[in-house]
């Protein structure tokens, strides 16, 4: 009796199964969000957002040119970081600037060198655009290490030997280059995986509320957990394939190292990925039709993944409030995970705490669900 | 007859506006997200840092050390939680992500630096994120600068004195929310709009109500606007709201001409309407129109400058940006804000967005005909 009841289950289980998998079959647009958009972000993403500047205009006004000025211009024509533009009065480089022409400029007056051979104060005046601040700090950034390596070699080449009091050696563990690809192509994986589980998930079971199907579903003999197990396994898998690709993508093609194990990374990706199709289920039920629950699910995954996940932006530095909130948001802790599983290793730490969190996550939306979820018309 | 045109356009948008505020659910999802959201992330989305942990392994005993660490203390970006007092210690911080970076002081820092010498400090930085680890960097370059200055300055300074002196226009204190919030601002009015014009024909299409509006007197041109008006409205009315709490709530003025801005929004929402137009005719199902209009939603706010700069991208995917009206509108919304612009330092920016408008409107109205099932 009992052996019959099990497969009888087990026979409406598969049944759920292969009508949620000809569905997904039948509707491309299901598969091209699971295999073609992680592609297609990665390669945006890899190749699109970039933090490191490159040839940044600069213009160099120099009032009256000399030997002096031409080696500081010299300087910057030599780093790779710049590409500069030449103007003989300040008011012809501040309109340049204005256009938006040039980022910057450096302005060396016209008694500076007679000032800097006469031993008196020469200032180089630097004017910046700082709209885009954090680009103006990496410039500003930039423009000193230039300035400070000309200083040296300017002093050598008259004989004076300058040393400066403390010296600054920078060491960058996990990623000496600091390339921002190796950063933002593992946290892409985590906003990826975060659409596919909860926006398609959320579209799906909204459809049927909307075309009432799931009403019809309710009248067979399934089981509220099997119909949800039902819809919900077609997804882990399509799911999990992208990751896969992700990976691969992010290893092969951007040359992100993987330090830590794959294995690992698979049994993480597996519990962020049931969090959030928990997420885009709730979602579903809760908003019951395809307008609100689209809305919904970019509103609460694909901008939090953005923004709060610390993928881009330093949890650390938001204000207390803001903080708490990404405790809220699952992706803050696979991006941790990701992070570190490919930039830096296995640590165990790090790993098994966001972990940790997750699974508390799971727990609550699985709870949550299913109290949601019971098998009832309103 | 002229008057009857446009009654039934007036019909139409009626409907639609109907449609979509039909029932409390969808009324609660058009204000209420975008509202949250501008508040949260106005406040999260931040490149400045601020309370970073660092720890600090000072192998000095004499006093400069002391003075120069106790710039760290006082600095509002950095914290020092932990002293370290071994080198085995540095390793499990960072890894742990524990601290950010660790400052390693040499022996003998200050008698060198009392005997003339030059003195090392090595900074171990966290690079799992390597912007943050290059702005921590950046700024404890330049207090090292002005460490070593005031050092120069009273221990008798030798060598050239030329010292940089920088302005920044525009965002004289580098704050990145002032050049965040207005691309926050161009994203959630893209999502808005798009996901509201993409559903507008995909719903009928599903429903079967399509044929029966196209077999009406109304011509396709007058079931385009009818269309196309509620999402022109929703998000001219979203706009105000969000640019209200920009101004009054974040406190960042706007330093252009208003009318400008709202030039270039009208623009700008033509031209996204036109996009989710598009989307929507081609969608035989709602879930392809939300899918679609995500799959233009996500490269668009990538590939619009509004968190990285698109001069860092490269050549191609630069050539990609220009047929994205946000790029436009990002530039129209910071030069209004930040850098005073008026019209005329805006054209270049404004006519783009009116023709990628004009261009998916046609084709979003030849769609309508021509793509029947």
């Amino acid at each position: 009796m009992a052996e019959n009841k099990t497969s009888a289950r087990n026979m409406r289980l598969m049944g759920m199964l292969r009508k949620e998998m000809w569905q997904i079959i039948r509707d491309p647009s299901s598969i091209a969000i699971a295999f073609v958009m992680p592609v297609v972000l990665l390669f945006m993403f890899g190749y699109g957002v970039s933090l490191d500047a490159k040839d940044i205009p600069v213009g160099i006004a120099v009032e009256q040119a000399d030997i002096v000025t031409q080696s500081l211009s010299d300087s910057f024509e030599q780093s790779e970081f710049f590409k500069p533009s030449y103007y003989h009065s300040i008011q012809q480089a501040q309109q340049a600037l204005e256009e938006r022409k040039i980022d910057g400029i450096v302005w060396l007056r016209s008694n500076f060198s007679q000032n800097l051979q006469a031993g008196k104060q020469a200032p180089i005046e630097i004017i910046i655009n700082g709209v885009d601040s954090n680009q103006a700090n990496i410039t500003m950034g930039y423009i000193q290490g230039v300035w400070q390596s000309w200083l040296i070699q300017f002093s050598s080449s008259r004989g004076i030997a300058l040393n400066l009091p403390v010296n600054l050696e920078q060491r960058v563990w996990f990623n000496s280059a600091l390339n921002s690809r190796l950063f933002l192509v593992p946290g892409v994986i985590a906003v990826i995986m975060t659409m596919i589980g909860s926006l398609l998930t959320a579209m799906v079971v909204a459809r049927e509320w909307e075309r009432g199907t799931m009403e019809a579903l309710m009248v067979t003999p399934l089981s509220m957990k099997e119909m949800l197990a039902g819809k919900l396994i077609p997804y882990f898998i399509l799911g999990m394939g992208s990751m896969f690709i992700s990976v691969a993508l992010a290893v092969w093609w951007f040359g992100v190292p993987l330090r830590g194990s794959f294995w690992v990374m698979v049994l993480v990706s597996s519990l962020f990925m049931m969090v959030s199709l928990l997420i885009g289920l709730l979602i579903s039920i809760i908003s019951k039709n395809q307008f609100v629950a689209g809305q919904t699910a970019i509103a609460a995954s694909f901008l939090p993944a953005f923004l709060l996940s610390g993928f881009l932006f330093d949890i650390n530095s938001m204000p207390t409030i803001i903080q708490g909130i990404t405790y809220l948001i699952p992706a803050r802790y696979f991006v941790a995970q990701l992070q570190t599983l490919f930039l830096a290793g296995n640590v165990w730490p790090v790993i098994l705490s966001n972990a940790f969190a997750l699974m508390v996550m799971l727990v609550v939306l699985a709870y949550w669900v299913s109290s949601k979820s019971r098998k009832t018309l309103e | 007859m002229n008057n009857q045109y446009f009654s039934q356009i007036f019909a139409l948008a009626l409907k639609e506006f109907l449609a979509l505020f039909r029932d409390k659910r969808s009324r609660l999802i058009l204000v209420f997200p975008p509202l949250l959201q501008i508040l949260i992330f106005g406040f999260a989305a931040t490149y400045d840092l601020d309370n970073v942990p660092i720890a600090i392994y000072n192998q000095d005993q004499g006093l400069v050390s002391r003075e120069f660490i106790s710039q760290f203390e006082g600095s509002e970006t950095f914290e020092v939680i932990e002293y370290i007092k071994k080198d085995r210690d540095i390793a499990p911080l960072i890894d742990n992500k524990d601290v950010l970076l660790v400052l390693n002081i040499e022996p003998q820092f200050s008698d060198k630096l009392q005997q003339g010498k030059s003195a090392k400090v090595q900074v171990i930085l966290d690079g799992r994120n390597s912007n943050t680890a290059m702005t921590a960097m950046n700024y404890i370059a330049s207090m090292n600068l002005d460490f070593n200055q005031k050092w120069s300055a009273q221990h008798g300074a030798t060598g050239p004195k030329v010292a940089l002196e920088v302005r920044n226009w525009y965002n004289e204190n580098l704050q990145s929310r002032w050049f965040i919030l207005p691309g926050i601002l161009g994203s959630l009015i893209l999502v808005v709009i798009l996901l509201v014009t993409a559903l507008s024909v995909a719903r009928e299409r599903e429903a079967g109500t399509f044929d029966q509006l196209l077999v009406t007197p109304m011509n396709p041109t007058q079931i385009l606007i009818g269309k196309a008006i509620p999402g022109i409205v929703i998000g001219l009315l979203e706009s105000t709201l969000i640019l209200i709490i920009i101004v009054k709530l974040f406190q960042i003025p706007i330093q252009g001409d208003i009318a400008a801005l709202y030039l270039g929004l009208f623009l700008f929402l033509i031209a996204a309407t036109g996009i989710g137009l598009v989307i929507s005719a081609i969608s035989l199902t709602q879930q392809q129109a939300v899918l679609g209009a995500f799959l233009f939603i996500v490269p668009a706010v990538v590939l619009s400058g509004f968190t990285t700069p698109i001069a860092n991208m490269p050549d191609s995917v630069q050539l990609l940006t220009y047929i994205n009206p946000l790029r436009y509108f990002l530039i129209i919304l910071r030069g209004v804000f930040l850098e005073g612009n008026g019209f005329t330092l805006l054209f270049s920016q404004f006519w783009p967005m009116a023709i990628i408008g004009v261009v998916c409107l046609v084709f979003a109205g030849w769609l309508f005909r021509h793509r029947m099932y």
